[in-house]
């Protein structure tokens, strides 16, 4: 607890409370702070939700999943956004029962830098092997049987992967545990993890820098970065053993296969998701939110916001590279936001 | 020095404020080393001093060693060192004594320009110019590692060296230069012989200088290093530094050991830049004695 409040919190929570009364005036300020990974939704979110209800003022700091977690485990924001569910040990240190809500959906893509930007397609396997450094080149048997017809070079694989802590890295690392033993066992899911080969690069542009410039690496990025850059990016197989494109469409097929095991707290990994059109990579992304609000104000804003965010807010999803979530998804969350209490 | 007594009010006044200002820095190095060795005392506590030379850094397993990255600040920051040693203070040397004035005081000013270029635009430079030019050579597969962050860090570093041993160069009394030349000593002499003798210990404080700039910096070298906590006798394989693995996981670290391990090398990187500092005052008093 701590290190919570003099290294992450002190500064921001210093620079919110100093500038909260000059807007309490006229303007309600609602503090969030976490995870990188949906920022650029969340910020259109907060700009268009703005424009029609203009009382209230989200302020959204991109400081990371792990410190969005730990400031609402701190009570210092109105909430917070992570790309991975708290742990039950996370959630014990929080001041009360903290309710997760699934804002938008996210697709992590393999991305390579071959000479003729072919469209490959991964096994699950290979996938696994090229990242475990088992596959050591372009040619391996396992990548040009799933590949006929593109010529693959003999060179070596550079595998480039994060650097920094991320969501990204979670789902991906996520994935490759739930359909790998030997990955599960050596390196497990993480924020971050002990890569077993590859160069590392800070943040998607990091990642995609190094692909873009070293002749045959590969590499994992969001869709959305991938789309925007135009970087080529291949088909993974998914559990019923169909190659699928990452696109929203199928990462949304992901979660509506998944919602028959949904658990109540929406605490859920949906890697590897049932459904012959679903994107193995895919995943939610969270708001945390304290189940008893301490603040009536406050509380009704968000509460507004969440319904506001699940209606209308999805629009703004596929432009942006993020998925919708399935309206049967939607359905769910609005009865655990129903259970919001305010004081 | 005079007695306190001896002194009117408005220099009491003035060293009892500058002596508050220089305790306060002390203060603020007390409690920095205080505030990291607190909260990185569950690395400590769970590993040991074990945690200084272990080679693995597995944040799922929980299983933290720093020796990979303590191994890449000081490959980097020794690249770094070899290289800008000689280019810094020959620029100097250049500037100070050989070059006409007007040329001197042009090239200066573009040197200490080079020092205010922040340290992502060296990065950029880095990952667009250099890591190309270092495949290119067909020596490594990728680029990215120590010796491209040594090079790097090297060139941020260069100002350093040389702004501050011009200054000192020019401080040289004339009459060192003028009783070498007239026992017929070159001017390649006269330099080696009188004058750099004469300004070492700023020259030596210039490259100290340098070598903590180095030892910090994060940006740059995080973007050109290749961010893989391994140790290689191969300066061409990719490394990491104690700043970039800081700047690079702690925002996502959540679990407590991995944070109070985040911390720990935090505190490893102040005790070696202290180290280094503290090697620096020592070189220097013995430079001064020998003189």
């Amino acid at each position: 607890m701590l290190s919570q409040k003099k290294f992450l919190t002190a500064a921001v929570a210093g620079l919110l409370v100093a500038g909260s009364p000059a807007w309490a005036a006229k303007m309600l300020l609602v503090n969030g702070a976490g995870a990188t990974f949906p920022y650029p939704i969340y910020s259109k979110w907060f700009s268009e939700y703005a424009k029609q209800n203009n009382s209230v003022n989200f302020n959204y700091q991109s400081i990371g999943s792990g410190g969005g977690v730990r400031q609402i485990q701190a009570g210092t924001v109105d909430f917070g956004a992570t790309d991975a569910p708290m742990t039950d040990d996370e959630m014990q240190k929080a001041a009360g029962k903290v309710l997760h809500i699934p804002s938008v959906m996210g697709g992590v893509v393999p991305v390579y830098n071959l000479s003729g930007s072919p469209k490959l397609k991964f096994t699950q396997a290979a996938l696994a092997g090229i990242f475990l450094g088992r596959i050591k080149n372009w040619n391996d048997a396992a990548l040009v049987k799933e590949n006929p017809g593109l010529s693959l070079p003999g060179d070596p694989i550079v595998v480039v992967h994060r650097s920094d802590g991320s969501g990204t890295t979670f789902v991906f690392t996520d994935f490759l545990a739930k359909v790998s033993l030997e990955w599960k066992g050596r390196v497990g899911a993480g924020k971050s993890v002990n890569w077993p080969v590859g160069l590392g690069g800070k943040g998607n542009e990091g990642v995609a820098g190094l692909v873009k410039q070293t002749p045959n690496s590969i590499g994992y990025v969001e869709l959305g970065y991938a789309t925007n850059n135009n970087l080529p990016f291949g088909q993974v197989q998914n559990r019923e053993g169909n190659f699928v494109d990452c696109n929203s469409q199928t990462v949304t097929n992901a979660a509506a296969s998944s919602l028959a095991k949904m658990p109540k707290d929406f605490r859920v990994s949906i890697v590897n998701a049932p459904g012959a059109n679903s994107y193995p990579i895919s995943t939610f992304t969270w708001l945390l939110i304290y189940q008893s609000q301490a603040d009536p104000v406050k509380g009704e804003a968000v509460i507004a916001f969440l319904k506001w965010m699940l209606g209308e807010g999805q629009k703004y999803a596929e432009p942006l590279g993020y998925a919708p979530l399935p309206a049967e998804m939607i359905q769910l969350e609005e009865e655990a936001i129903a259970q919001i209490k305010l004081p | 020095m005079p007695r306190s007594s001896c002194l009117n009010w408005g220099d009491r006044l003035f060293r009892w404020t500058c002596l508050g200002f220089s305790l306060l820095i002390l203060g603020l190095v007390a409690g920095l080393a205080g505030e990291l060795a607190w909260n990185s005392r569950l690395a400590f506590r769970a590993f040991g001093p074990s945690f200084l030379w272990t080679q693995t850094w597995d944040p799922v397993a929980e299983h933290f060693g720093a020796l990979p990255f303590i191994y890449g600040t000081l490959v980097t920051s020794a690249i770094a060192l070899v290289i800008a040693i000689p280019l810094g203070l020959g620029t100097a040397i250049f500037l100070a004594e050989l070059a006409p004035p007007r040329l001197s005081e042009t090239v200066g000013f573009l040197v200490e320009l080079l020092a205010a270029v922040p340290s992502v635009i060296y990065g950029l430079v880095g990952v667009f110019v250099l890591v190309p030019a270092v495949r290119q050579t067909g020596l490594t597969p990728h680029g990215v590692g120590l010796l491209t962050a040594g090079i790097i860090l090297a060139v941020m570093i260069v100002p350093f060296i040389t702004t501050v041993s011009r200054e000192v160069l020019l401080t040289v009394p004339r009459s060192q230069r003028e009783a070498a030349l007239a026992i017929g000593a070159t001017h390649w002499e006269t330099v080696w012989t009188a004058i750099l003798p004469y300004a070492r210990s700023g020259i030596a404080g210039s490259i100290f200088l340098a070598l903590a700039r180095a030892l910090g910096e994060t940006m740059a070298v995080t973007m050109v290093v290749g961010n893989r906590p391994e140790i290689h006798a191969s300066v061409l394989e990719p490394g990491y530094t104690m700043a970039a693995v800081l700047a690079n996981e702690f925002t996502e670290a959540t679990g407590d050991l991995y944070l109070h391990s985040l911390i720990g090398i935090g505190l490893v990187l102040f005790g070696i830049t202290i180290l280094v500092n503290g090697l620096a005052r020592l070189m220097l008093l013995k430079l001064g004695h020998s003189r």
